[in-house]
């Protein structure tokens, strides 16, 4: 569309076409979705800072390999514990991330203005943090493999484990992500309110890695990754209820 | 509406906090003299047993203090009212203060009994994740300058973290556990009983004095952080 520069004569006013009526409001599943892929779109668009979260998780590990010493035993009963600790300090990047671009450009009070619906805002990017978590959690595995050389015969098994614990540390970690993106010692803040939160994640996760990584002879990691899902079915619709009242004024 | 009418400090809660005070150093002092000199030593742990009747009350009034502190986030997060604000801060103060001591006493206690000063117990564990939990809200509460969203955030990171206790409990419990087994007044001698229940007295008229002064200093300081600023350009001296 191009404006004249310069109206040649004064002309009678123009009969502007009457305005379309405004789209319907899109409902709260189409919002979630909408708000889910613009949060994965705006991570492909940075990749090398996701890239630079799963660097710094297998920096992590190497860092905790040498915690342990050259003892292949020792290496090998520790890996679970180290995966989940290099996960746990990877997610606070990936978590406070997801929020940059929200904060920096105030683009949620524009969200809010739309007006979307603040709980289909937070499903959408809790759900996307859960996704860019569990890639995080995969990209790592090739390197604990190397590093710690544990057993792979329950792999599978492995990866349900990673999907419950990073939804885990999604659900809580979004909402305070949400919060200390506002505030100005963010990065104190969100590991200072998420760690001691996901106490039992960590506990559950890393039994229940640790029992297929090693050999579960008593079938004990059913009973840890229940305690996973116990975790998300509480968090999950908690942190939903609750993160309207973290972004709205 | 949110957070309409900032309340006044009352000009009869200190009296009321000064007597509960008063209370409480008169009954934590017989409780201590019982438990101290006239209840006799437990049969297998002997003297060390007597730090019992400063452990269970303040365990027992932890736990009270972080649920008025749970019951006045609800408040805020659902009515919006500066004044259960105010109790939100003075209660996780205090629940802060009692779990570490709690942590200490337990170490205490442990180090001659266990022979360890730590041990990954579920109410120990628990009790240290609590306490790091509500220190990161009162942290929390100290970046926050906005008094609406200091409120709002701290009142939604304390319905949280007080929703993960059972699951901390539970999850430490099947992880590891080696604690004393839980007592009852039925399984406790009547002399052991009294001066328990003494000080767990005792500890509460202390702790709500202490939140009745706190909350009335904390509406004081939200008093002075919402008023009108001083207008910017005023004529100092007569200099233009």
């Amino acid at each position: 569309m191009s404006l004249p520069m310069r109206s040649p004569a004064p002309v009678a006013p123009v009969e502007h076409a009457p305005l379309p009526a405004p789209a319907p409001i899109a409902g709260p599943f189409a919002q979630l979705a909408a708000a889910f892929r613009k949060d994965l779109l705006l991570s492909w668009r940075s990749r090398a800072q996701a890239m630079a979260v799963v660097v710094f998780g297998a920096t992590a590990l190497l860092l905790l390999s040498f915690a342990v010493g050259p003892d292949a035993a020792s290496l090998r009963r520790f890996a679970g514990g180290f995966l989940w600790v290099a996960l746990l300090f990877s997610s606070t990047l990936a978590l406070a991330e997801s929020f940059r671009a929200e904060s920096e450009q105030k683009a949620m009070e524009g969200l809010l203005l739309l007006p979307a619906n603040p709980v289909s805002l937070y499903y959408g990017k809790a759900l996307a943090n859960w996704l860019q978590l569990l890639l995080v959690g995969v990209g790592l595995l090739p390197i604990l493999i190397v590093l710690y050389d544990p057993d792979l015969t329950r792999l599978p098994a492995l990866a349900g484990i990673l999907a419950l614990g990073s939804a885990a540390l999604s659900a809580p970690g979004t909402l305070y992500a949400g919060m200390a993106s506002q505030v100005r010692a963010q990065q104190v803040l969100l590991p200072l309110l998420l760690f001691p939160l996901v106490v039992p994640v960590l506990l559950a996760a890393v039994k229940a890695s640790s029992l297929l990584l090693l050999g579960d002879p008593m079938g004990q990691a059913g009973s840890w990754a229940l305690l996973l899902a116990a975790f998300n079915g509480i968090y999950w619709p908690l942190c939903g209820l609750l993160f309207s009242k973290v972004i709205e004024e | 509406m949110a957070f309409d009418a900032l309340p006044q400090p009352s000009v009869k809660a200190p009296k009321v906090a000064a007597g509960l005070i008063a209370a409480a150093v008169v009954l934590l002092g017989v409780g201590s003299y019982i438990g101290l000199f006239v209840a006799p030593p437990e049969h297998f742990m002997g003297e060390v047993q007597r730090i019992m009747y400063v452990h269970v009350p303040t365990a027992w009034n932890a736990m009270l203090a972080l649920t008025f502190a749970f019951v006045s986030a609800l408040f805020v997060a659902f009515k919006q009212d500066w004044k259960w604000d105010a109790r939100l801060e003075a209660w996780l103060e205090i629940g802060v203060v009692l779990s570490f001591l709690l942590c200490m006493q337990g170490s205490i206690w442990a180090k001659p009994t266990w022979g360890v000063w730590w041990d990954w117990d579920p109410r120990l564990t628990t009790t240290a994740v609590l306490c790091f939990a509500f220190v990161g809200i009162l942290a929390l509460r100290r970046f926050v300058e906005d008094p609406v969203k200091r409120a709002t955030w701290s009142a939604v990171a304390t319905i949280v973290a007080y929703v993960d206790v059972p699951i901390v409990y539970f999850s430490v419990k099947w992880w590891n556990s080696l604690h004393q087994t839980q007592s009852t007044p039925q399984t406790v001698s009547s002399a052991m009983v009294t001066p328990l229940r003494i000080n767990a007295f005792g500890i509460l008229f202390l702790m709500i004095g202490l939140a009745i002064l706190r909350s009335q200093l904390a509406r004081r300081k939200l008093a002075s952080e919402m008023a009108a600023p001083l207008p910017e350009t005023a004529n100092v001296g007569g200099v233009a």
